[in-house]
């Protein structure tokens, strides 16, 4: 895989020239990087710009398609009453894939609680995505071990852990980078604003990849903001960039020149995927109440696997068989995650009181023994 | 450095500039910290001797600095934090108690966040509105924060030295009225428990627990109660949490009355949680209710005021005869 870009070759510490002409550029109508039209055609961009064989163009693919599958077993998971919440990714699996395939292993990933499409890509068990949703537990997976950190509630917060975070591998003398996703509801979050402020003053190797897909639950972003998100860097003094985030392509090769960018010492940027949530906020949103099934219509036109499909098609990427055995290999993904899901174990009672403290504290220690017993009295009326 | 007599500002320099000596992991950051050595000078000559990338100058955003402190613990780093005031810690509440407090457990124990937060306290130094105050319950509440507050020297230096090397997140507030008094540190001790209490002074009569800065007060107020023939036992809690229950009814079971005594508004405060437990604990050793001497239920008051608000001397002395009147 080779991408090229500009940005990459030509960085300036503390922003670019570049960034700022395109910002000055984009105020009467924004930029957006393409490399893949809805229609599956090529475009070039003067700034970035990819190659990749038929081999990683199917890995996309294949990214996009199982966690698509994945989600939509979720989504009826949670119909079926096996999870308590499910916050769908139906349609941002572009921007989630193009970015998450960007990163290398060394690289740390801040995401919020919608990144499952990153977290495919960074080796997580999609299973251990669901123990939040299920209850059993509030994230629970190690996050060094894919260096993927637990997802995020709170809005925006993870921006800050991630800035902090880049600020320790400049210390460290690393070339990893860091990439921190969030919202656009989350670019209204003063930690957001906060997390931009730290990174470009400490120049911390931090790429900040912010999801436009329209709603903050029922707010359009024209709630959040006045300018288009990007241009928001500007004002920190870095770049910021708008990319059709319903093309895999633009995002991997974006943020890939991004990360590049920031671990050879160039600092922050801030990069727009400009796209859209097709579903619900969450299994408990209803958005017929304050969006038109028209704007859905509209975006479903560019829907993200299905313009890949049609360049894997026209230029022989792929054929029939591989589109088949994906589809099997869909459905063998969905069967085990449905399967792991409803053996789930709830957690043992006691697990109120574990891992509170690494070094332990008497009033947690007093409380478990007071449960314990309690607990064990219903026991002995028993006998 | 062994035993000398040092003031709690310079108690607190020293075992800031002991732990980042001993361990390159260390970094102290906050505002003002830098150039300046902290507003209070806390932290002064640190940046000058181990450079900008271990003694930090933040930009001026409490949850920024926080909120970053905690990515650097998750990259293996142990910040210690300075935030400027009591009173400007709010910004950083949420990422103190929805991530830094938390994020062990979501973990289930995979990660570790040994977070120091410095927060100089309290009032009776005449400022103006938000430079007074005691938010220690705040903290204290959220399970996952261990809260401590030293009342002199020797402390001062120790528990930052074990709150540092701490794997959690250690609230550590600064008595800021007392940083100028001085005492004896010996820094080639060997510390006692981190969130043990301490009897500072003996009696038998009656227990005042306090701690941070109504130490002093509570043994001036021994002091004064013993001219009167009364022997009052001053208890310096040192932690708020956990706190040192077994301490407290160890002390009250000798002394059967207890006053708690605190800065911070008596209601639901720290000693409301006191009176509870001791009540539970020691209901046939005690002759008296547990009383508590606080701050009201009001805004902290504009410095004119502020001898009115704070428990001083008298209001201490008398509860002490209330609760010996039973």
């Amino acid at each position: 895989m080779t991408v090229d870009s500009t940005a990459a070759r030509k960085p300036r510490r503390g922003g670019s020239k570049r960034a700022g002409a395109r910002t000055a550029k984009a105020a009467g109508a924004p930029e957006l990087v393409q490399l893949l039209t809805p229609e599956g055609e090529r475009v070039e961009h003067p700034d970035y710009s990819i190659d990749l064989s038929s081999e990683e163009l199917r890995g996309l693919y294949r990214d996009m398609v199982l966690t698509r599958r994945f989600d939509a077993e979720a989504t009826t998971l949670q119909r079926q009453g096996e999870l308590g919440l499910w916050a769908s990714l139906l349609g941002q699996e572009a921007a989630q894939i193009g970015s998450g395939r960007a990163t290398r292993p060394d690289d740390y990933v801040f995401p919020t609680y919608r990144e499952h499409g990153v977290a495919w890509c960074r080796g997580v068990d999609p299973t251990n995505l669901l123990g939040m949703f299920r209850g059993v537990n509030h994230g629970g997976w190690d996050p060094n071990e894919n260096n993927f950190h637990l997802y995020t509630i709170v809005i925006g917060s993870q921006a800050l852990h991630a800035t902090g975070y880049a600020m320790g591998i400049t210390k460290d003398g690393a070339d990893s980078a860091v990439i921190a996703y969030f919202g656009d509801g989350a670019s209204s979050q003063g930690d957001v604003a906060e997390a931009f402020t730290f990174a470009a003053v400490y120049n911390a190797p931090v790429v900040f990849f912010c999801q436009n897909n329209q709603w903050a639950i029922s707010e359009p972003t024209e709630k959040q903001t006045r300018v288009p998100l990007y241009q928001r860097a500007q004002g920190y003094g870095f770049p910021g960039v708008r990319v059709d985030g319903n093309d895999v392509l633009a995002c991997l090769a974006v943020t890939k020149a991004a990360l590049d960018r920031a671990r050879t010492g160039e600092g922050p940027m801030l990069i727009e995927a400009f796209t859209y949530r097709m579903g619900a906020h969450t299994t408990s949103d209803d958005p017929t109440r304050y969006r038109r099934d028209e704007e859905r219509e509209l975006w479903e036109a560019k829907d993200p696997i299905a313009r890949l499909r049609t360049l894997l098609e026209r230029e022989g990427h792929a054929d029939e068989a591989f589109f088949a055995a994906l589809e099997t290999e869909a459905d063998e993904l969905a069967k085990h995650v449905r399967d792991r899901v409803r053996t789930m174990p709830d957690p043992e009672d006691m697990a109120i009181f574990d891992n509170i403290y690494a070094d332990g504290h008497a009033l947690v220690d007093e409380e478990r023994a007071q449960f314990a017993a309690y607990q064990a009295s219903f026991a002995e009326e028993s006998h | 450095m062994t035993a000398q007599k040092l003031s709690v500002v310079k108690a607190i320099n020293a075992s800031l500039r002991t732990a980042l000596e001993n361990d390159p992991k260390v970094l102290v950051m906050g505002e003002d910290v830098g150039k300046l050595g902290g507003v209070f000078r806390v932290t002064d000559g640190l940046q000058k001797d181990f450079g900008e990338d271990r003694v930090i100058d933040t930009p001026l955003a409490e949850s920024g600095i926080v909120g970053t402190a905690i990515g650097l613990a998750l990259r293996g780093y142990r910040p210690v934090v300075e935030i400027q005031f009591d009173g400007f810690v709010f910004p950083a509440y949420d990422q103190i108690v929805t991530q830094l407090a938390k994020m062990h457990a979501r973990a289930l124990g995979k990660i570790k966040l040994p977070v120091v937060i410095r927060i100089p306290y309290g009032g009776a130094i005449g400022a103006v509105e938000h430079h007074s105050e005691s938010p220690e319950t705040l903290f204290a509440h959220v399970a996952g924060l261990k809260v401590v507050s030293p009342s002199n020297a020797s402390d001062a230096y120790w528990m930052l030295q074990q709150a540092i090397q701490s794997d959690d997140p250690v609230i550590y507030f600064e008595p800021k009225r007392r940083y100028h008094d001085k005492s004896e540190l010996d820094t080639e001790a060997i510390p006692g428990p981190l969130h043990a209490a301490r009897v500072a002074r003996p009696g038998t009569d009656l227990t005042l627990a306090a701690y941070g800065p109504m130490v002093k007060t509570c043994l001036e107020a021994a002091a004064a109660a013993e001219e009167e023939g009364k022997s009052l036992e001053v208890l310096d809690l040192r932690s708020m949490s956990p706190i040192d229950f077994d301490g407290i009814q160890a002390s009250v079971e000798r002394t059967r009355r207890l006053v708690v005594v605190h800065e911070a508004p008596v209601f639901l405060g720290t000693g409301a949680e006191i009176a509870a437990r001791i009540t539970e604990r020691c209901f046939y050793h005690l002759e008296a209710p547990v009383l508590r001497v606080g701050g009201y239920h009001a805004p902290y008051p504009p410095s004119r005021l502020e001898d009115e608000y704070l428990p001083g001397l008298d209001r201490v002395l008398d509860a002490v005869d209330r609760a010996l009147a039973y």
